[in-house]
C-alpha cells in the first residue's frame, strides 16, 4: 500500500497527463459519421507508429558490441517504420477519394 | 538547449496527433488532418534522430537509417499498390508491426532495467500487449485475407481463453512482486504466453466481427505505446499511444453498438457458425424466383426511386465502378438514387464509404441506415449487391439467429427486392436469409460485376 501512494505521488503529473490524454481521446472521436469510421481507424493506426520514436531510442543508446541488441533494435525500426508510413500512405489513399467533386 | 529544442518537437508531435485525429473525424478536413499527423510524426522521428545530446556511433546512425529506409519504401509501395478491397486486411497487417515493434523495445530494454518498479511494469505491460496485437492482428489479417477462413473453436474455448488470460497476467504480476522470479528465462516464456493467447484469443472469433477486432487490437497498440512512452517519459509516445488507445476503444464500442451486441458478445459469443445456424436453416427455406436483366432493366428504367445496398461481394467483384455508371444512367432517366449504407457493410465500418468514393460517388447519396430506413415504403426497386447479413430480416424475427437483435436495412419495405449474389451460398457470418424467399424478392445470379455491367448496357439500350 505504502508503495502504491509513494509510486502515485511521485508520478502525480504523469497520471494526470494519462487521465487527460483519455478524455481528449474520446472527446476527438465522438459523434464521427460511419462515413469516416475505416480512414480514421486507419489513421488512428498511424498514430500509434509513434512507437518508433522508442525503437530509435533504444537504438541510439546502445553499444556497438551489443549485436543482439542491434539486430533487435534494427527489426524494431523497421516494423515501427512500416507502420508510420505504410498507416499514413494508407489513409491518405482512402481519403483521396472523399474529395468533393462540385 | 538540445534537450529542450526535443521536447518541443515532441509538444509540436503530441498536438498534430490531437488536430489531426479531430480533423480525420470530418469528411472534408480527414484528408488535411491526416497530412498534419504525418507531419508531427516526422517531425518527432527526425528530432529524436538528430537532436541527440550524446555522442553515436556511425553505425548505429547507419543501421537506423537502412531500417527507416526500408521500411518507407515497404511501406509506401505496399500502401499504394494494394487493391482497395484489401485495405481491412492491410490495416491489420500495419497495426500488427507496430505491437511488434512496441515488444521488441520491451525485449532490449528489460536487461537494461535497475530495481524500479515502474519501469518494469512498463516494460512487461508493453511486451504482453504489444505481443497479443502482433499475433493477433496476423491472425485476423490472415482470416480477411481468406487463408484462414474458418473459426476454430478449441472445446471450451471462452474458459481456456479466460484461463490464459489469467496466466500471462499473472506471470506479469508474479515477476512484478518477486524478485527471484524476475528472469529472462520467465520473461521468454511470458512472451512465448502472449503470442500464444494473441492467437487464441482472435481464432475463435469468425467472420462477420473481423472489423471490430481489428479496432480492439488497434487500440491495443496504443496502449503498448504508451508504455514505452511511460517507460522514456516520452510525451509524444505517451500522447500519441493513449490517444489510440482511448480513442479505438470508443470507436470498437460504437461498431458493436451499430450491431446492437455487447463487445463481451463479440469476443465470447459464438458467431460465424455457431450453434444457432442450424435453426435458421430449417426456419427458412423454400422457393426463390430469379430476373432475366432485360426485365429488370425495364423495372428500374419506370421506377420513381432506386436504393443501392452495397456489400463486401460489390467490392469483391470490384464493381463500384459499374454501379456507379448505372446511378447515374437511372438518374438521367428521371429516377431518384440512393445508396443504403449500414454502419457495418463490407469488412469494416465505413469500408463502402470508400469503396464507392473510389468511383467518384457523390457522397451526399450515401444515405445511413437510420435516415434511410424510413424511406424503404415509398421505393420501388433495392437492389441488393454482395451483401447479406445487413439486411437479413432474421435479425428481427428469429430469436435464436446468431444475428438477432442487430439492426437492419429495412429492405422487405420496398415494393421489388431485387438480390445480386453468385450462389446461394450463405453469407460472410454463415447464416441463411429468409429475405431471398420473401415474395417480393428476386434473384439476380452471378457475379456482380458482369450482371451490373450486362444491366447497365440494358439500361443504355433502353434510352
Amino acid at each position: 500500500m505504502e508503495t502504491l501512494s509513494l509510486f502515485i505521488a511521485e508520478h502525480i503529473n504523469l497520471i494526470y497527463f494519462i487521465v487527460l490524454s483519455i478524455f481528449v481521446g474520446v472527446e476527438v472521436i465522438g459523434n464521427v459519421p460511419t462515413v469516416i469510421h475505416t480512414p480514421l481507424m486507419s489513421g488512428a493506426n498511424a498514430i500509434h507508429g509513434v512507437v518508433i520514436v522508442g525503437a530509435i531510442y533504444v537504438m541510439l543508446h546502445l553499444k556497438t558490441d551489443d549485436y543482439a541488441g542491434l539486430i533487435t533494435g534494427f527489426l524494431a525500426v523497421l516494423l515501427g517504420t512500416l507502420n508510420v508510413v505504410g498507416g499514413f500512405v494508407v489513409t491518405d489513399r482512402m481519403l483521396e477519394m472523399f474529395k468533393k467533386k462540385k | 538547449m538540445i534537450e529542450s529544442l526535443l521536447e518541443i518537437c515532441y509538444l509540436i508531435a503530441s498536438v498534430t496527433f490531437v488536430l489531426g485525429l479531430k480533423l480525420m473525424g470530418n469528411p472534408r478536413s480527414a484528408r488535411q488532418g491526416n497530412l498534419i499527423a504525418a507531419a508531427g510524426m516526422g517531425v518527432a522521428i527526425f528530432g529524436t534522430i538528430f537532436l541527440h545530446e550524446k555522442e553515436v556511433p556511425m553505425l548505429i546512425y547507419g543501421l537506423i537509417g537502412l531500417a527507416l529506409l526500408i521500411g518507407t519504401i515497404a511501406g509506401w509501395v505496399t500502401a499504394r499498390k494494394v487493391a482497395m478491397t484489401k485495405m481491412p486486411e492491410l490495416v491489420s497487417l500495419f497495426n500488427g508491426m507496430g505491437g511488434a515493434c512496441a515488444a521488441l523495445i520491451s525485449l532490449i530494454e528489460y536487461p537494461n532495467l535497475k530495481n524500479e518498479t515502474g519501469s518494469l511494469i512498463a516494460v512487461l505491460a508493453g511486451l504482453i500487449i504489444g505481443t497479443v496485437s502482433f499475433s493477433g492482428s496476423i491472425i485476423a489479417f490472415m482470416k480477411l485475407n481468406g487463408s484462414l477462413n474458418k473459426a476454430i473453436r478449441l472445446p471450451q474455448y471462452n474458459i481456456l481463453n479466460t484461463i490464459m488470460m489469467a496466466v500471462v497476467l499473472g506471470l506479469g504480476v508474479v515477476m512484478t512482486i518477486v524478485p527471484e522470479l524476475n528472469n529472462s528465462v520467465n520473461l521468454y516464456i511470458l512472451l512465448g504466453l502472449a503470442v500464444l493467447y494473441g492467437v487464441m484469443f482472435v481464432i475463435p472469433i469468425g467472420g462477420a466481427d473481423m472489423p471490430v477486432v481489428i479496432s480492439l487490437l488497434n487500440s491495443f497498440t496504443g496502449l503498448a505505446a504508451a508504455c514505452g512512452g511511460f517507460l522514456y517519459d516520452n510525451k509524444a509516445m505517451l500522447t500519441g499511444g493513449i490517444l489510440v488507445g482511448s480513442a479505438g476503444t470508443l470507436l470498437t464500442i460504437i461498431m458493436c453498438k451499430a450491431m446492437n451486441r455487447p463487445l463481451s458478445n463479440v469476443i465470447f459469443g459464438a458467431f460465424g457458425g455457431g450453434n444457432s445456424t442450424g435453426a435458421g436453416d430449417s426456419a427458412a427455406g423454400g422457393t426463390v424466383k430469379d430476373i432475366q436483366i432485360s426485365d429488370l432493366a425495364v423495372l428500374m428504367n419506370y421506377s420513381r426511386k432506386v436504393v443501392i445496398v452495397p456489400g463486401y461481394g460489390l467490392a469483391v467483384a470490384q464493381a463500384q465502378h459499374v454501379i456507379h455508371e448505372i446511378e447515374l444512367l437511372l438518374q438521367s432517366r428521371g429516377v431518384e438514387v440512393k445508396y443504403a449504407i449500414h454502419p457495418v457493410a463490407g469488412r469494416m465500418p465505413g469500408h463502402m464509404n470508400v469503396l464507392l468514393a473510389e468511383s467518384s460517388v457523390d457522397y451526399d447519396k450515401l444515405v445511413e441506415m437510420e435516415e434511410i430506413n424510413p424511406e424503404f415504403s415509398s421505393t420501388d426497386v433495392v437492389l441488393i449487391v454482395g451483401a447479406n447479413d445487413v439486411v437479413n430480416p432474421a435479425a428481427k424475427t428469429d430469436p435464436s439467429s446468431p444475428i438477432y437483435g442487430m439492426p437492419i436495412l429495412e429492405v422487405e419495405q420496398a415494393s421489388h427486392v431485387i438480390v445480386n449474389k453468385r450462389s446461394m451460398n450463405a453469407g460472410y457470418a454463415g447464416i441463411d436469409n429468409p429475405l431471398f424467399y420473401n415474395s417480393k424478392t428476386s434473384m439476380l445470379f452471378g457475379d456482380a460485376k458482369s450482371a451490373l455491367t450486362s444491366l447497365a448496357n440494358e439500361l443504355k439500350n433502353l434510352g
